[in-house]
């Protein structure tokens, strides 16, 4: 900037919104357990108290067992530790729900921002297509896509990414449209910035705060929808440990070795509800008059 | 009015059209084998090109695609490679277990999710409001098939008051069928032991299918109300010495729902796309279990048929609740 008029926009508004976080306890607990899930996404194989069982070793001798000293959670139909798996199974979920929020966002954010910024035909085009692919159940979608392109971490994140982008697509439009009208980018436009640098350094900075909300509300959500498809068995391939190919194997063996299926089932809600707990936080902290 | 009921309806035409290109891109154009999946291992080359030539998935993908809408128009679906059946017969068949659930677990998140929204809101910042909002975040954090595991392992296993799944006991003959509800058909007919068998297997799945719309509607009621709560009419009524009950109610309930019905009609279309995991559970032979059926076995007209009539129904619960804003707030204008 060399105008050096730069109006107080939200990356003044931070520190405030960081104090408002910071009163909010939800929102702390929300943030320490996303810290302790991405630490075990990171580090979760080497936490394992049983190493061995996370590489694939079995142990046939001991199947089964129930809720122990040595094993908390109980092992499995292999013998294998659930609580070590479980550990493990962080890495996957973890990474597969980052990867279809960051890579559905990133297209739901060019096609949205091409779309408000451009306007006329374009926009009609895009935002049609958008509002359908609104009406196409995600589920079923990413099913059908995971199915056709075969079991496997890429194809699973592929499919879920395929519907994932027109939520961020229609945020940004509206974002967008409001931002153009601003008077900084009034101004920046009559000082004689091109196109793209109006839409980089003037539009989309001032979209940032509500996208970061809806991408940490929405891991939560993608993290969910990992586990769902892992569990109807369209998911990772079976040797990498993955919360929802793990409670249906476990639902097989259900009524009477219950215990197989709880350290898997609670990982996920206390993964989801933590990225919940923050996104919620977030919300009303960068951006207090949106409600849901 | 009319005109835009009629607008809205006319635009259906070519919502339904890009729905099926989107659906016919994504299931024709992905690499798979549907013919020797359903011509099974032991096909001949003969066999396997009979089969496809039948199902006419021989010809250029644009040619499919132009059949399959000239066939829309009649209400024709398409022929499912698996069961050898129309996808019409065998979606009408399967949707109303689907709508059974659906409409139980929505009855179930609005009745419990307006008037706990509403007290909360009354109770804003006190500690029952925040205990409501904690046990909400959790609620949408629970995922619907780890609470249907739990409920059946609780409730049918260890106190062995619900059964663990299906729509009827085995013993048990469907009621003659009207509308394809199995509770409503049992009504119907008067049979009141079958009624309750039907209430007895739906109580869990609706349960567990319930959780997160009751809490997405608690939040938006809630939201909405402390907004109405701060708008001058509030004020006014207060002033008249209006009975709290009647204020409560009626003027801040009463304008609260309207902004919430939204909500409920976007949470009626994700979970008819999203059983199939509480169908999974609990062995409800609804249009989930088809479609993941159908899915295994990259059976697409099945897929795209179900894709087709979630998003029908989607467009049509949101024209529903578009024209019930009319109803409740009398100062909606449609244009």
């Amino acid at each position: 900037m060399t105008a050096g008029t730069r109006p107080p926009r939200p990356a003044a508004r931070r520190p405030r919104a960081l104090r408002r976080f910071g009163r909010n306890r939800l929102s702390l607990l929300g943030a320490g357990l996303v810290a302790l899930v991405l630490a075990l996404a990171l580090f979760g194989p080497l936490l394992a108290p049983y190493p061995a069982h996370v590489a694939g070793g079995i142990d046939t001798a001991a199947r089964f067992q129930p809720p122990s000293a040595a094993h908390p959670f109980g092992t499995n139909e292999l013998g294998q530790d659930v609580l070590s798996l479980t550990l493990a199974g962080a890495r996957a979920s973890v990474l597969a729900g980052f990867s279809v929020v960051l890579i559905g966002g990133t297209t739901g954010i060019l096609i949205g921002g091409i779309a408000g910024f451009l306007g006329g035909w374009i926009d009609e085009i895009l935002m049609r297509l958008t509002d359908l692919m609104l009406i196409v159940p995600n589920l079923i979608l990413a099913m059908t896509v995971a199915a056709v392109l075969g079991p496997g971490f890429q194809n699973m994140v592929l499919a879920l990414a395929l519907g994932w982008w027109p939520g961020y697509a229609r945020l940004l439009r509206g974002e967008v449209l409001a931002a153009r009208e601003r008077p900084h980018v009034t101004a920046a436009r009559a000082m004689g910035a091109s196109q793209a640098r109006v839409l980089v350094r003037h539009i989309l900075p001032d979209c940032v705060s509500p996208v970061i909300v809806k991408m940490s509300l929405d891991m939560g959500f993608a993290i969910l929808m990992v586990a769902g498809l892992g569990f109807i068995g369209i998911g990772v391939r079976p040797p990498v440990p993955e919360w929802g190919t793990m409670l249906a194997t476990a639902r097989a063996y259900m009524p009477d070795m219950w215990w197989v299926a709880m350290a898997p089932g609670l990982a996920i809600f206390v993964a989801v509800f933590g990225f919940n707990l923050l996104g919620d936080g977030l919300r009303d902290s960068l951006d207090p008059r949106g409600g849901r | 009015m009319l005109r835009f009921l009629f607008r809205r309806l006319l635009m259906l035409g070519p919502v339904l059209v890009g729905l099926t290109a989107i659906m016919f891109v994504i299931a024709r154009l992905l690499p798979g084998d549907p013919v020797g999946l359903a011509a099974g291992p032991n096909a001949t080359l003969a066999e396997r090109a009979a089969l496809a030539q039948e199902f006419g998935l021989d010809r250029p993908v644009w040619d499919q695609y132009l059949s399959y809408v000239a066939g829309l128009a009649r209400g024709d679906l398409g022929r499912s490679l698996m069961t050898r059946r129309p996808v019409a017969e065998d979606i009408a068949i399967y949707l109303p277990a689907t709508l059974e659930l659906v409409l139980a677990a929505m009855a179930l998140a609005i009745a419990l999710g307006l008037p706990l929204g509403l007290l909360t809101a009354l109770w804003q910042n006190r500690w029952p409001d925040r205990l409501g909002q904690v046990l909400a975040i959790g609620a949408i954090s629970m995922p619907r098939f780890f609470l249907g595991l739990l409920l059946q392992l609780v409730f049918a296993i260890w106190l062995m008051w619900l059964p663990l799944g299906g729509q009827l006991p085995v013993v048990t003959l469907p009621p003659p069928r009207v509308t394809g509800l199995v509770t409503l058909d049992a009504a119907l007919a008067g049979d009141w032991a079958t009624l309750g068998a039907a209430c007895r297997h739906l109580a869990l799945p609706a349960l567990a299918l319930s959780l997160s719309p009751l809490a997405a509607i608690l939040r938006m009621m809630r939201a909405s109300a402390i907004e109405v709560m701060a708008q001058d009419y509030v004020t006014a009524a207060r002033a008249l010495g209006l009975p709290r009950r009647k204020i409560l109610i009626k003027t801040i309930g009463r304008n609260a729902v309207s902004a919430t019905l939204t909500v409920i009609g976007l949470y009626f279309g994700w979970l008819l796309g999203g059983t199939v995991l509480v169908e999974t559970v609990f062995d409800w032979p609804g249009l989930g279990l088809y479609a993941t059926r159908a899915i295994l076995s990259q059976d697409m007209m099945p897929v795209i048929g179900v894709a087709l009539v979630t998003g029908l129904i989607f467009v049509a619960v949101n024209l529903a609740v578009d024209l019930a804003y009319g109803l409740i707030d009398p100062r909606v204008r449609y244009e």
